[in-house]
């Protein structure tokens, strides 16, 4: 029994040590397959603004600029409208509300990317070619798609967030006469305020890594978005695009895009921790240790991972 | 716990032993063109069923690697989905095994049913903005193209753009399913797709008056066509030949026209077009 326990943890020991044995060797091959390419075609080439890989130009900057665009577009629509569910589930919300809300939130944060993509190329697309004019797709529908898509990661973090201020703030607020919307406004969100950035932080590396409903939504056109109507690409859209029948350097250029965005991912992972790690201030630690350990679990079903 | 584990590890090893075991005799690579590799990837599979002692590899690379790979000998046979030039016809022989023909396609509501090679180069090159130039609605034209890289795009650029480019806010769609739902869900938009793909939800467009269909591309008279060869480089062995023959044979015609591609020419090895 006892050669039988040491057999199985070591070989979940090992299970374990093979995931972050994953991460590093998808490090590796994407460096190893994009950077030697930049090097040789150089750094100008690679951040221009012309993109034509089968006649040797490969300039990313707009789809630089289109995932930017379409991320901040995802966060005007995602962040106000995370936040006030967060608002309201944490804090306002009765019992049954809170039934309601919480498994619709973790259903649409399993919803599939495709079926996304899908609600957006028949229903959001139309709409907008009708009611707001150009080819329908563009920046504004992906960024209308990826707004709803955020929702869940910045729902649940924002809660974990909120849940974080120790009660007695609130009493103490309420107890100073203030109302209970006067006393989430001035005094709950201020002091979540790090917890809701490390959401809005997650909530970008999310939509920046988005990639198949972007793709079926924003019309892929590498060009300077000037209006929200007008098509654009990412640098997701770009290595799903063309990675099917691309070989030597035109690959090579996807895998230097693909360098691009883990860098961006891995960056904005690193600020959300550390922005994170710092949630709430000294004097309330061990409350929020204890809050955590009640909520952890319910943040853990909701929120999704950020990939790249 | 300690049967359960090495129940596992048996299933393990069982199921890496199987794999391991299927090893054919004899293999035919076939290497290049991807658009071409699909249906290959169907021939060989057929023909392999006929003849278990065969095995086959089908690669992708592009038609001009998968011309290289023939003559060097990498591959008994390299995929082409364009004509083969003049200094690669001295090393390889080139046999016509399909067609494609493209369909200009726009949204069935579209009021125009023909326009010239001439038109559509304007449009794609963005010198034609709107439908109204062209007598049709006053619209902004949606222009839909393929990604950089694809075949149907290297083929509508060769056969139509020369040396115009596409423009660059033209929508790009990485199929031609995606091609055909974007057209056939916006009434201002064109696009260009596989003749065998087109259905009712789009509005295949006559060029210069001659409508896109199989009679017209046996007689030469419409002008987007692409060839899709298999080159062989000096005399290929028994089992290549008796896969040709096969491919071009009425099954392999049959499964052609099933994967949406028109089959080779009925008679004549007319080997360059």
């Amino acid at each position: 029994m006892r050669l039988a326990d040491k057999t199985v943890e070591r070989t979940l020991g090992l299970l374990a040590l093979s995931s972050i044995l994953v991460l590093l060797s998808i490090t590796f091959f994407i460096f190893k397959e994009g950077a030697p390419f930049v090097f040789r075609v150089g750094f100008a080439n690679f951040f221009s603004t012309e993109w034509h890989p089968t006649a040797g130009r490969y300039g990313i900057s707009y789809m630089i600029v289109g995932t930017a665009a379409v991320t901040a577009g995802a966060l005007a629509f995602g962040v106000p409208l995370g936040v006030a569910c967060a608002v309201v589930l944490g804090e306002m919300a009765g019992q049954r509300t809170r039934e309601l809300l919480k498994p619709a939130i973790e259903i649409l944060a399993g919803i599939p990317s495709v079926v996304f993509g899908f609600i957006g190329i028949s229903v959001v697309l139309p709409w907008i070619r009708l009611y707001l004019g150009g080819p329908g797709a563009s920046g504004l529908a992906g960024a209308l798609i990826l707004g709803v898509m955020i929702l869940p990661t910045i729902i649940a973090i924002s809660l974990d967030a909120l849940r974080a201020v120790p009660r007695s703030y609130r009493d103490a607020s309420l107890a100073m006469g203030a109302t209970e919307w006067q006393t989430i406004w001035r005094v709950v969100l201020p002091a979540a305020r790090s917890g809701i950035l490390a959401a809005v932080i997650l909530g970008v590396g999310r939509a920046v890594g988005e990639t198949m409903a972007v793709v079926m939504v924003t019309g892929n056109a590498v060009q300077l978005p000037l209006s929200p109507l007008e098509p654009l690409r990412t640098l997701t859209a770009n290595l799903a695009l063309e990675m099917a029948y691309a070989s030597g350097d035109h690959r090579a250029a996807l895998f230097a895009t693909g360098i691009v965005l883990f860098v961006v991912i891995v960056g904005l992972n690193t600020v959300a921790a550390l922005v994170r790690s710092r949630l709430a201030r000294p004097a309330s630690r061990a409350r929020r240790a204890r809050s955590r350990a009640i909520t952890t679990t319910e943040t853990e079903q909701i929120q999704p991972a950020v990939t790249p | 716990m300690n049967v359960r584990l090495s129940a596992l590890a048996a299933l393990l090893v069982s199921l890496g032993g199987s794999a391991c075991s299927a090893r054919a005799r004899h293999t035919i690579t076939l290497s290049g063109s991807t658009s071409l590799q699909p249906l290959a990837e169907k021939w060989a599979e057929a023909y392999q069923a006929l003849h278990p002692g065969l095995a086959f590899a089908v690669q992708g690379g592009g038609s001009t690697a998968g011309v290289q790979a023939a003559l060097s000998g990498a591959a008994q046979i390299g995929l082409s989905s364009r004509a083969l030039t003049a200094t690669e016809l001295h090393g390889v022989r080139a046999i016509p095994v399909a067609r494609d023909g493209i369909a200009l396609v726009v949204h069935p509501s579209n009021p125009l049913g023909d326009l010239s090679l001439g038109a559509v180069r304007g449009i794609y090159s963005g010198e034609i903005p709107n439908w109204e130039r062209l007598g049709g609605p006053s619209k902004p034209i949606t222009v839909i193209t393929r990604e950089e890289g694809s075949g149907t795009r290297a083929a509508f650029e060769g056969l139509v753009m020369g040396k115009q480019a596409i423009r660059a806010s033209a929508l790009v769609q990485d199929s031609t399913g995606a091609v055909r739902q974007m057209v056939s869900s916006d009434p201002a938009a064109i696009g260009y797709i596989s003749i065998g793909l087109v259905d009712a939800s789009v509005k295949a467009l006559r060029l210069s008056g001659v409508a896109a269909t199989e009679a017209n591309i046996d007689r030469g008279a419409y002008p987007l066509v692409r060839p899709f060869l298999f080159a062989v480089h000096g005399q290929p062995n028994a089992q290549t030949l008796g896969f040709i023959a096969w491919v071009s044979g009425p099954e392999g015609r049959q499964l052609a026209r099933r994967e949406g591609m028109l089959p080779a020419g009925v008679e004549g090895p007319d080997a360059s077009r």
